[in-house]
């Protein structure tokens, strides 16, 4: 007989009902995402081994864990019917280290999650091209491979604080829409090789088998051709569907949506197609009524994620521990300041420090008990510092919408709660 | 069982692939025919390459867009639960910029392209290219572009001036693409 898991949330088994009462976590400490935490403060107190669940095919998360993504719509839609959600966050502040669980790898979709058959997909590349092929899963699966780690940022993330802070945000809400996974495919340029891309062939068309058929130009610079790949892992397994399986394209460093999903037509040409997302859609608005085009690098940035937004701490020691990334290059210095940006000190990044994935850093930090702003600002290895928001709205505006990357402050009170603040 | 010979000549043929920039002869996939291409082969290009044959009236567009759009849109294009269509000319350097087809879509070609591949968003790709025209037309109609007596197609769709044009500029880094290949 195989015995059924525990229903989550909620522990409903065993020993994992409780011994002395089961705390549910209603206050959330600095980092804590375990339910129970604390409990047992004698050793007799805490339970007795005894012969675990069946081993099982799938390994779940514990009973006591607690995580997960929240959908989402537009900036201050949130609480929404999942039909609703136009994203899905990732729970920066319940994750450690700097990779993301796939099922965990914030989510921006356009027209909801296709389920497709991989025997059924196709990949076809043509335009300014030898050949024009039809390839399988199977082929595309067969080919050479590569590894790598990165971070996929959506355009629009930190976009909640634009224009004011919501007291009651937490950094799932403010940051959420970024995530690190190991991708596994075939390199773009071994496919630009295999059908011969005419010379003349600047801009690549990517299209997705999705019902928006979301579509991107792709400027075919010497950093596409040379990082660029088509993904059908993600940390060790197929794409999650919500990730675009069976195949998506991954271009490390460049802006979320271009990583086209459910990938199923590659176009090559001389210029840009000019499609809706990189015309009316991903562009940045700028005060003389004028948008940026083509802004497709993710700047350099980084969050506190511990403590971050409704959080609270004790005065004493508290590590403060938080993500920093740049589409650019590798993170090279994250400072950390606790009086609101008046004093800096280095923070110690914790390896590996990889180029275009998230890079956890931390520092050490004695609360005193008074009110206090803490902050964080990256600097990558092509020079880029991470802005204060004021010079970010002077440089860019209020209305661009997109590309955020200004500093995030987090106000703690003096009652040790921890709030998000515009600076 | 291969002879001697069949693998020295196996060895010219990969001698002679290597001069090309894979250094094995892979064998993957299949040649595309043209007429699966032409049913994937669906943007349309600011020159107004790819679109289609056919076309379509403004008033042809109105009752389209009643049974397919409305229900999102709105009535003639704003009010509705989803993106607002028409209005919001002169905004766009204020404080509260409003985004549509009329005040800040570059090119009409992109409208058509969209359409086309996304929309109506519960059965997207069913409608016809005489119909894309049509609402082509109606969505420009609305948005004072073109008069209510219009049809557009393949010739004069690609000419229509869009208000903001040249309302974007380009990234410097992307502005003009260099490669090493």
């Amino acid at each position: 007989m195989t015995k059924q898991p525990p229903a989550l949330p909620e522990p409903q088994r065993g020993h994992l009902q409780s011994r002395r009462g089961f705390l549910a976590a209603s206050t959330v400490a600095a980092g804590t995402i375990v339910s129970g935490r604390a409990l047992a403060d004698s050793l007799a107190d805490v339970p007795a081994r005894e012969p675990g669940e069946d081993l099982s095919g799938l390994s779940e998360r514990s009973p006591f864990v607690h995580i997960s993504r929240i959908p989402e719509a537009g900036p201050g839609q949130r609480n929404v019917d999942p039909g609703d959600a136009i994203n899905s966050k990732a729970p920066l502040d319940k994750l450690v280290g700097s990779i993301t669980p796939a099922d965990l790898h914030y989510e921006r979709s356009h027209a909801g999650v296709p389920m497709l058959d991989p025997a059924q997909h196709r990949l076809l590349i043509h335009g300014m091209t030898e050949k024009q092929l039809v390839l399988t899963m199977d082929d595309i699966r067969a080919m050479p491979s590569m590894s790598r780690t990165v971070f996929i940022e959506c355009t629009g993330n930190g976009w909640e604080n634009w224009h004011k802070a919501d007291e009651t945000l937490t950094v799932q809400n403010t940051h959420g829409l970024i995530s690190t996974n190991e991708w596994t495919g075939v390199p773009l340029s071994f496919l630009l090789d295999l059908v011969g891309v005419d010379r003349d062939a600047l801009w690549m068309l990517a299209e997705g088998g999705d019902g928006a058929a979301v579509a991107r130009s792709v400027p075919l610079t010497d950093e596409v051709i040379d990082e660029a790949m088509l993904a059908y892992g993600q940390n060790g397994e197929p794409l999650r569907p919500a990730h675009g399986f069976p195949l998506r394209l991954v271009l490390p460093g460049f802006e979320g949506n271009m990583n086209i999903k459910w990938l199923r037509r590659l176009k090559f040409g001389d210029r840009p197609f000019m499609t809706r997302w990189e015309t009316d859609r991903y562009t940045q608005l700028r005060p003389d009524g004028k948008a940026e085009q083509f802004h497709l690098h993710q700047d350099v940035n980084s969050v506190i994620t511990s403590p971050s937004g409704m959080m609270s701490i004790r005065p004493g020691y508290n590590r403060i521990t938080g993500l920093a990334w740049s589409g650019h290059g590798k993170v090279t210095r994250v400072e950390v300041s606790t009086d609101g940006g008046a004093s800096w000190h280095d923070a110690q990044l914790n390896g590996p420090v990889l180029a275009k994935a998230q890079t956890r850093f931390q520092m050490d930090w004695a609360w005193n008990g008074n009110p206090s702003r803490i902050v964080s600002r990256s600097t990558d290895d092509k020079g880029n510092v991470q802005p204060d928001r004021k010079s970010f709205l002077e440089r860019v505006g209020a209305t661009a919408l997109f590309h955020y990357n200004a500093q995030q402050t987090w106000r703690i009170g003096a009652d040790g709660s921890v709030r998000n603040a515009l600076d | 069982m291969h002879s001697i010979k069949t693998v020295i000549i196996a060895a010219a043929a990969a001698a002679l692939l290597s001069d090309s920039a894979l250094a094995f002869p892979y064998d993957f996939g299949r040649p595309a025919t043209k007429e699966e291409m032409a049913l994937w082969d669906i943007d349309v290009r600011p020159d107004g390459t790819g679109l289609p044959p056919g076309g379509g009236t403004v008033a042809e567009g109105k009752a389209i867009y009643a049974d397919n759009c409305e229900g999102c849109h709105g009535e003639a294009g704003q009010g509705g639960i989803k993106d607002r269509l028409v209005g919001g000319q002169g905004t766009l350097a204020t404080g509260h910029p409003v985004k549509t087809i009329g005040s800040f879509w570059p090119y009409a070609t992109t409208l058509y392209d969209y359409i086309r591949r996304a929309m109506p968003y519960p059965a997207p790709g069913s409608l016809s290219d005489d119909e894309t025209y049509a609402l082509v037309a109606y969505l420009l109609n609305l948005n004072g572009i073109v008069p209510e007596d219009a049809r557009l197609d393949q010739s004069n769709l690609a000419k229509i001036r869009m208000p903001n044009r040249d309302g974007f500029v380009p990234d410097p880094e992307f502005r003009t693409i260099t490669n090493s290949r």
